[in-house]
């Protein structure tokens, strides 16, 4: 267990995976966007107190908070974009860049940490190709995060992908796990 | 049961207090541990099987006990490491790490034949014996559990079996037969000290929001658990969530407030699902809502999520944060009691805060001082983690001492193959970013606010991580300033800037470049963050820097003067080595390794190239013989 100090390497085996040819975004309809954003933001009676849960159902919809998205968040509840994006980047929560499809947490908890749970992000990160400051795979298939605690100590160290908690993991077993997605993607 | 039937008894007078006590039930562990190792196919496959065998099930409460077995899902036992756990009742038989291939079996033999499965028993390493239940087992025998009674037997979902025990009778009482006065006045008298971390007596924080004149008051339950390592909340919330919600009525009730705000982690979906699901039911037995208990009084209460800042958990950042704005602390006073959300008087409690008041009005302060300390009454639960054999949620009395709860309940300290050595305890660390770490010197030390502040720990949230002596208390101390420095929200010059140069010290430290000026340095900021920081984050951050530096500075010097770290957890200083005495030249490093750094003939032994070796620690975890050195 060596904290952080080997996060941001690439390691062999990013090379030896063969880059996938990042796919053109999805294209954004304009207006879907914008009546989607309106009944949000109508739901909670256009109230600038309800900010942060406005933030969390626009990203439910997205996956993520784009610029424009924000903007008219703001537009709508009569507020400045400053105190939008203010609150859009203050909590771990909110993205706004793109995440993957498939969003792999892995805790990094006291207990966790502990019980030698850098090591698998290493493991993880190395087979995506990604790491902290690009934590996304290009097809947009994968975001790798860490989370300070699940709350899932006496299985530490624990991975979570999708919602689903995995235990006592490896990095041969994280690694596995994501092979596995991987596999089911391809096929 | 009926709604209509409910109404019009809506509080349990004669609370059962053991569960039906002669009705077969099977009840599944459905806490996040025991889901994540297979709960819902267990619950699934029991399901089937018992209807298979042709026994009568229902998975419904009903008051009166029926003929058929109770077949329901509970919240988090405690018992995390031992998941999925069945418990059966009548006899009390609690099955660990049941998986679905188990379940025919239970069924035919338990349930069918009345037999006990040993090899599904829990059995206790120290006298290698299985302990067939709950009574047995010494993690559970020697806690003493009021917040967590609940939890783990009956179904969280079901308003109607929470009231059956005696739920709702605490908050009817505030509600018609005391005034706000009195029931300030028994928490008063109970000593209550809030769960959250402080410590503060919650009878005089609310008695302060009581006293200010305003018509409209708030209570806000503080579910933002953000210490790592610490899910006594989280499992509270997930296994009796009414209890929550009845001492947020109680502390309504307490102030005069009209509206209350849960406001929970939103990295805990199933707690909000639980939480929203409580809130719903309570509304509908008219127990939220207008003309509470016939009282004339209204109440409201909303399930908020949080977004993910650890700031939050602090009462002014909070507040800031349900009004919608970036999660940053104001200065106090005027405190919230006085001007708190939307600038009236808030009360902000602890959600195990809360559960204990329910006990308080239930039972009275005088029953609630019988357990704990004189200056901390009661019980804690704490979420026990790290190189312990049992890891899990317990609560025992304030005053319990540290080698009780580590060395007996937690079952002796693990070794990094999970096996238990007897000497093979370091620290606990308590108290999260916050607190600090114990050691041997502390075993006999009471585990109370005041004791803990002595020596530098705090209680905190509760958060207990037992480390083996292959921890590097360097790199632990590193751990939780890289998390204090990210969670720090900016606002002070020294909370933000100060963290991020403790950590910069400390990586120095960690990969070899520290200075002998450096620990003094170190120590000088740890002071000014202290000093310059407005909110608890920032005064507390410096806390584990400084608590090891107090019980560990030999470990501080070896990585410093000698540049190495004792542990070899730390790569950077790490030069591993086989030794030649032990190596049986077994080759199963050489075959491990993956950047092929150990050679070696078979039968001879091997060595490894510094050059290729990366200090990953693999040669160490499958050598046999101990023979590697510095990793």
């Amino acid at each position: 267990m060596i904290s952080n100090l080997n996060h941001d390497t690439h390691g062999t085996a990013a090379a030896t995976t063969p880059p996938v040819p990042a796919p053109p975004p999805p294209a954004a309809h304009a207006a879907g966007r914008a009546a989607a954003i309106s009944r949000i933001v109508e739901k909670h009676g256009r109230r600038p107190a309800r900010l942060v849960p406005i933030l969390q159902e626009v990203q439910e919809e997205f996956r993520y908070l784009p610029p424009d998205a924000l903007a008219l968040v703001a537009e709508k509840l009569n507020v400045a974009p400053a105190r939008v994006f203010g609150v859009a980047t203050f909590y771990a929560h909110f993205a706004i860049k793109p995440k993957g499809k498939h969003l792999v947490r892995l805790c990094d908890g006291t207990a966790c940490h502990v019980k030698d749970s850098i090591p698998i992000l290493d493991a993880i990160r190395r087979r995506l190709g990604v790491d902290a400051k690009h934590p996304t795979t290009p097809d947009l298939m994968f975001t790798v995060e860490t989370v300070a605690c699940l709350g899932a100590c006496g299985l530490a160290p624990v991975v979570v992908v999708d919602e689903q908690v995995h235990g006592s993991m490896t990095p041969a077993k994280g690694v596995a796990l994501v092979e596995s997605i991987v596999a089911k993607e391809a096929a | 049961m009926k709604d209509a039937t409910l109404a019009t008894r809506p509080v349990n007078e004669k609370p059962q207090t053991e569960p039906h006590a002669k009705q077969r039930r099977v009840i599944v562990c459905a806490g996040t541990g025991c889901v994540a190792n297979g709960a819902s196919a267990v619950f699934q496959a029991f399901a089937e099987q018992i209807k298979a065998a042709g026994i009568a099930v229902t998975t419904e409460f009903k008051p009166e006990a029926g003929p058929e077995l109770r077949l329901n899902e509970s919240g988090c036992q405690g018992f995390c490491q031992m998941g999925p756990l069945v418990t059966i009742l009548p006899e009390g038989i609690l099955y660990t790490k049941v998986q679905v291939a188990d379940v025919a079996g239970i069924v035919a033999q338990t349930l069918v034949a009345g037999q006990v499965i040993d090899r599904l028993l829990y059995t206790d390493p120290a006298t290698k014996k299985p302990c067939r239940g709950v009574a047995e087992i010494p993690f559970y025998r020697r806690q003493q559990r009021h917040v967590l009674r609940e939890c783990g037997v009956i179904d969280p979902g079901c308003i109607e079996e929470y009231i059956h025990y005696g739920g709702y009778a605490a908050a009817r009482k505030a509600f018609t037969t005391m005034t706000s006065e009195t029931v300030c006045q028994e928490i008063l008298k109970s000593g209550l000290r809030g769960r959250g971390g402080g410590g503060f007596p919650t009878g005089r924080k609310w008695e302060a929001a009581r006293t200010q004149k305003s018509a409209k008051k708030y209570v806000i339950c503080n579910a933002d658990e953000g210490d790592p390592g610490a899910f006594m909340n989280r499992s509270v919330m997930e296994g009796d969530p009414h209890s929550v919600l009845e001492g947020l009525m109680i502390a309504a009730r307490g102030i005069g407030a009209d509206e209350t705000i849960i406001y929970v982690r939103t990295e805990y979906p199933l707690a909000v699902q639980r939480m929203k699901q409580a809130v719903k039911h309570a509304q509908r037995l008219g127990f939220l809502g207008t003309n509470v208990f016939g009282s004339g009084l209204n109440l409201s209460c909303e399930v908020m999520e949080g977004a993910g800042a650890f700031v939050c958990g602090e009462e002014t950042a909070m507040i800031a944060s349900i009004e919608g704005h970036r999660g940053m602390p104001r200065p106090k006073p005027p405190y919230p009691a006085q001007s708190g959300l939307w600038g009236k008087p808030t009360i902000i409690n602890n959600v195990e805060t809360l559960a204990h008041t329910v006990r308080v009005i239930k039972e009275g302060a005088e029953s609630f001082r019988q357990s704990g300390t004189s200056a901390s009454p009661g019980t804690k639960t704490f979420a026990l983690t790290g190189h312990v054999a049992n890891t899990g949620l317990i609560e025992v009395p304030f005053g319990t001492t540290l080698r009780e709860v580590v060395l007996n309940i937690g079952g002796g300290i693990t070794d990094r193959h999970g096996k238990i050595t007897a000497d093979g305890f370091k620290a606990v660390q308590i108290g999260g970013p916050s607190g600090g770490c114990l050691t041997r010197e502390h075993l006999d030390l009471p585990l109370d606010y005041d004791s803990l502040r002595s020596a530098g720990a705090m209680v905190g949230s509760g958060g207990l991580v037992a480390m083996n002596q292959k921890t590097c208390m360097v790199s632990i101390a590193r751990f939780f300033m890289d998390f204090t420095q990210r969670e720090s929200c900016g606002k002070c010059v020294l909370c933000r800037e100060g963290t991020r140069q403790m950590l910069a010290l400390l990586d120095d430290i960690i990969e070899g470049r520290a200075t002998g000026e450096t620990l003094a340095l170190l120590e000088k900021l740890a002071h000014a963050v202290q000093k310059g920081s407005l909110c608890g984050l920032g005064k507390t951050a410096p806390n584990p820097v400084l608590s090891t530096l107090r019980y560990f500075r030999d470990e501080y010097d070896a990585h410093v003067i000698h540049k190495c770290c004792p542990t070899g957890q730390c790569k950077a200083l790490a030069k591993p080595s086989i030794d030649p005495a032990k190596c049986k030249g077994c080759q199963a490093c050489a075959k491990k390794c993956p950047v092929g750094a150990i050679t070696g003939e078979r039968k001879q032994p091997h060595v490894i190239d510094p050059k290729k070796c990366t200090a990953c620690g693999t040669c160490a975890d499958v050598c046999k013989f101990d023979a590697v050195l510095g990793v």
